[in-house]
């Protein structure tokens, strides 16, 4: 009788105990997941929500919206050609980025590969850009592309070559995007040659040393091995390659605010002079929510496409 | 001899295509340094110099260009200011993603993967994309035109990236260490603090440098959020600086140069963990 008495007391102690514990570790999890989680769902979820609701409204921001105009303001966007050439632009600069820019970053890697001497040196260097200020990068080539030959270098440099003028890079409505995007692979280039980088020094180099050995040229084994073998490097830089061209702003901002005639307008300008220069708040809420959903929607079938080509591996 | 003809073509042949790609590297990095030192050039030069003969060397280097910049009240505000958000806001992301992705990679609970999968939708919303949303927010709560919003904003948008990279390299801390320090008595804060904090100052220093250059740049939070000219950060005032002296371009050279400084003094001193910063994000993001 004593015995079983100490024994429920000690299950009973032990019990307690362990609840006690658990439930230390409980308010362990909760204080350490606290900070994250508060100003996430402050800063980056309520907004959201709170922008669908204003998006349903015609509202400049000042008091309560009452203005309920239902799904108006996404025809308003879907029809404005103004809009649909922004999306345009952001696709041809993605197209652009994907067909010039990230070939140029690998075939430089490539040449840099592992043991080039002076690779240090060339990562330093291309790299620069990438760590000066999109402000900073903009009014560098803001003064570099000036139409006048005897301001601007890159005039200058072209009517070096006879029977050429000089272009008014960003003043003309035919030459403004193709401005932009040497600016923006001179900027990114380097950050996307440093992935590629990353990811050849993971390839083990018994497998380059066995294919030598195999009498493999040096284009087989490009084409073969390395880039096969930095499949999943490349398509990571294409994931942040088209979402980077979402980003686009404060370069597009500064050098040319969008024109000459809307001719360099990106999503983000859009929203932006539609939200905080002309203020139509439930407009620019609007415009917000279809970035969003472009970008979830890219960022969703992506993960889908590469878990399933992973899988097929 | 014959065989001294073999052996000297053939290095040549293995030597050509090397030779043929530092000289291919070498006119890119002509093409990347151009613009850079051109802009040196010119802040270098007077106001007419500038005029006359933009793109020959600017000899006697003429220092006055500089020496007014360094004058200006406002830009010394203005680095200050940067220095504080950068600061605070690094500070803050470190605190807090390292706490988040604590609990996240070596304490178990119901719902993990779920709260990792939610903080780490941040990488799919950048701030962009979502800057009109968070403004609204933030005048709701009555900190535009204040420091604090920036800082809060900026830090926000940050975790994502650095939960992502923190949980990974925690997760490779072996578990034998957790369980040899809760015998000897460590709660899980004590493993945290004393443990596995110390051992990943390669991964938080990597956190920390993206940070950094991240809220230094940014442009598009300071713009949306502050009025008065006393708060702005460096690249705001730059833009406005431009747009006051737009015809001035050597002195705005010299403007755009001394606020690039900072940044590139701390790129060659913490290139390995930018590098390392970027990389990890990146590939594990």
């Amino acid at each position: 009788m004593k015995t079983t008495l100490v024994g429920e007391d000690v299950v009973v102690l032990s019990k307690k105990t362990r609840s006690t514990r658990r439930l230390q570790g409980r308010m362990t999890i909760v204080l350490f997941l606290l900070p994250a989680l508060a100003l996430f769902l402050i800063f980056l979820v309520y907004p959201i929500f709170q922008s669908v609701y204003y998006s349903l409204f015609n509202w400049k921001g000042f008091g309560p919206a009452v203005d309920f105009v239902g799904l108006d303001n996404f025809k308003r966007i879907l029809t404005d050609q103004i809009f649909l050439k922004s999306v345009g632009h952001g696709l041809l600069i993605v197209v652009l980025s994907l067909s010039i820019q990230l070939p140029l970053a690998l075939a430089l890697a490539l040449m840099m590969g592992r043991s080039l001497r002076g690779r240090a040196f060339f990562r330093t260097i291309f790299f620069m850009p990438y760590i000066l200020s999109e402000v900073i990068t903009g009014i560098m080539w803001m003064i570099l592309y000036n139409p006048n030959p005897n301001r601007g270098f890159v005039n200058a440099i072209l009517t070096l070559i006879p029977g050429i003028k000089a272009i008014p890079w960003l003043g003309n409505t035919s030459t403004v995007l193709m401005a932009i995007f040497i600016v923006l692979t001179w900027k990114f280039f380097g950050f996307y040659m440093l992935l590629y980088l990353a990811g050849l020094q993971n390839i083990p180099p018994e497998v380059e040393e066995a294919a030598l050995i195999d009498g493999v040229n040096n284009r087989q084994m490009i084409t073969h091995i390395t880039i096969p073998l930095i499949g999943s490097t490349i398509r990571t830089s294409v994931y942040l390659s088209v979402l980077g061209s979402l980003q686009v702003f404060a370069l597009v901002w500064i050098m040319t605010k969008g024109g000459p005639v809307n001719a360099s307008e990106v999503m983000s300008t859009y929203m932006y002079r539609f939200s905080f220069v002309r203020f139509q708040l439930g407009y620019g809420s609007a415009v917000a929510i279809v970035m969003l959903l472009i970008s979830l929607v890219f960022s969703l079938a992506y993960r889908r496409l590469v878990r399933q080509t992973d899988y097929l591996n | 001899m014959s065989v001294n003809y073999s052996y000297r073509s053939r290095t040549l042949k293995k030597n050509l295509p090397r030779i043929f790609q530092y000289i291919i590297l070498s006119v890119a990095v002509v093409i990347v340094i151009i613009p850079i030192v051109m802009l040196i050039f010119g802040a270098l030069k007077t106001r007419g110099e500038f005029m006359t003969r933009p793109y020959t060397l600017p000899i006697p280097p003429n220092w006055e260009n500089f020496a007014r910049v360094l004058k200006i009240p406002s830009f010394w505000s203005m680095l200050l200011n940067s220095f504080l958000v950068m600061l605070t806001t690094t500070s803050g992301v470190i605190i807090i993603c390292s706490m988040a992705a604590f609990a996240l990679s070596r304490l178990k609970f119901r719902g993990q993967d779920l709260i990792f999968n939610f903080l780490t939708l941040g990488l799919m919303f950048p701030i962009t994309i979502a800057i009109l949303p968070v403004y609204l927010m933030v005048r709701q709560i009555g900190l535009t035109d204040n420091l604090w919003g920036v800082i809060l904003i900026q830090t926000s948008f940050q975790l994502s990236i650095g939960i992502v990279i923190l949980c990974g390299f925690f997760k490779s801390v072996p578990s034998e260490l957790q369980d040899a320090a809760y015998i000897d008595g460590c709660n899980a804060f004590g493993f945290f603090w004393r443990i596995l904090l110390p051992l990943s100052r390669p991964a938080l220093a990597a956190v920390a440098s993206l940070t950094m250059v991240a809220s230094w740049n940014d442009l598009l939070v300071p713009l949306v959020l502050l009025n008065s000219e006393s708060l702005w950060t460096l690249p705001l005032g730059t833009m406005q600086f431009q747009g006051q002296y737009g015809v001035n371009l050597a002195l705005i050279a010299a403007f755009v140069i001394l606020s690039a400084v900072p940044a590139v003094i701390f790129y060659l001193f913490a290139e390995r963990q930018i590098v390392s910063g970027l990389t990890a994000g990146a590939i594990k993001g």
